[in-house]
């Protein structure tokens, strides 16, 4: 296996502190056709119970990727990552990331383990606020074809 | 299209589908919006070098328009609590007026407490299933 399974458990650096933006918001919903005015307008989140526009569920990938990009760029984990598709990736959030939210990424890996002459790497990363609040688990599994 | 509320999502509830268009420049688009700038999400001759049959979209693009399918069927971008899925064929995305169709359906699979409903999705592209054990948890008004 060219994937260095020494690294299951291994816990990674958390990410630098990324702070959300309303104009990162508004441009990730325009790229993904979110019309909802609760990605733009802060009176309309507030009026929805939001203390400000609220970014779509699976923006928390932008966050996410700053902390695996600490296990991705790892030289020793042995990733071929011209071979490398996204197999699955799932979101559990514990309320919506928001504008004005500062949050660190932090990833630990859970398993590598072949599929065939694949080898799957699954990364869990937490995303916190730099206060400590919990607000979304991202769980993301990379395969490596066969060489 | 109103949004369902709780006492309306019963098990076997049909989300209504939806059908998305993915261009080439919704590619580019996505790659500036989310820092994913793989090249075979935009560059056709790189993309073919390495076996794909043309540019394909971002993955999580797909999981993208299928969250939207969610939050505009539950009126709230932040209704989404859970979502997983596997992505088991790529999108393929032609340098045409057309692009690539994405067609997303969802059903309620069972009520949760909090509000919160389950529900099973499936999105196609070209006749292919491009998402595969799609399953979120949404919470409704």
């Amino acid at each position: 296996m060219a994937i260095n399974t020494a690294y299951i458990g291994r816990t990674f650096e958390p990410s630098e502190p990324y702070e959300v933006s309303r104009v990162k918001i508004r441009e990730f919903a325009d790229a993904i056709g979110e019309p909802s005015p609760l990605c733009r307008d802060r009176a309309a989140a507030e009026a929805a119970g939001y203390p400000d526009v609220i970014a779509p569920p699976t923006f928390a990938i932008v966050v996410s990727s700053a902390g695996s990009a600490r296990v991705t760029h790892d030289p020793d984990l042995g990733v071929n990552y011209a071979m490398v598709v996204h197999g699955e990736q799932s979101f559990t959030h514990a309320r919506p990331l928001r504008a004005g939210d500062v949050v660190v990424a932090q990833s630990t890996i859970e398993d590598i383990r072949p599929i065939g002459s694949m080898t799957a790497l699954t990364t869990v990363t937490e995303i916190r606020t730099v206060d400590g609040e919990h607000v979304c688990t991202a769980r993301s599994t990379l395969v490596e074809r066969g060489a | 299209m109103a949004s369902p509320s709780y006492d309306q999502a019963q098990a076997g509830t049909e989300l209504p589908p939806r059908q998305y268009q993915v261009m080439r420049r919704d590619l580019v688009r996505y790659a500036g919006a989310s820092g994913d700038f793989n090249v075979i999400h935009w560059n056709e001759r790189v993309a073919k070098s390495v076996g794909l049959p043309n540019v394909i979209a971002h993955g999580m693009l797909t999981m993208a328009l299928a969250g939207r399918f969610l939050t505009e069927w539950a009126g709230d971008p932040g209704a989404v609590a859970e979502f997983g899925v596997r992505f088991s064929a790529p999108v393929v995305v032609p340098d045409d007026d057309k692009g690539a169709t994405v067609e997303v359906a969802g059903t309620v699979t069972e009520r949760l407490d909090g509000n919160r409903v389950a529900v099973d999705v499936t999105a196609r592209s070209d006749g292919a299933k491009v998402l595969t054990r799609a399953r979120a948890v949404v919470r409704l008004r």
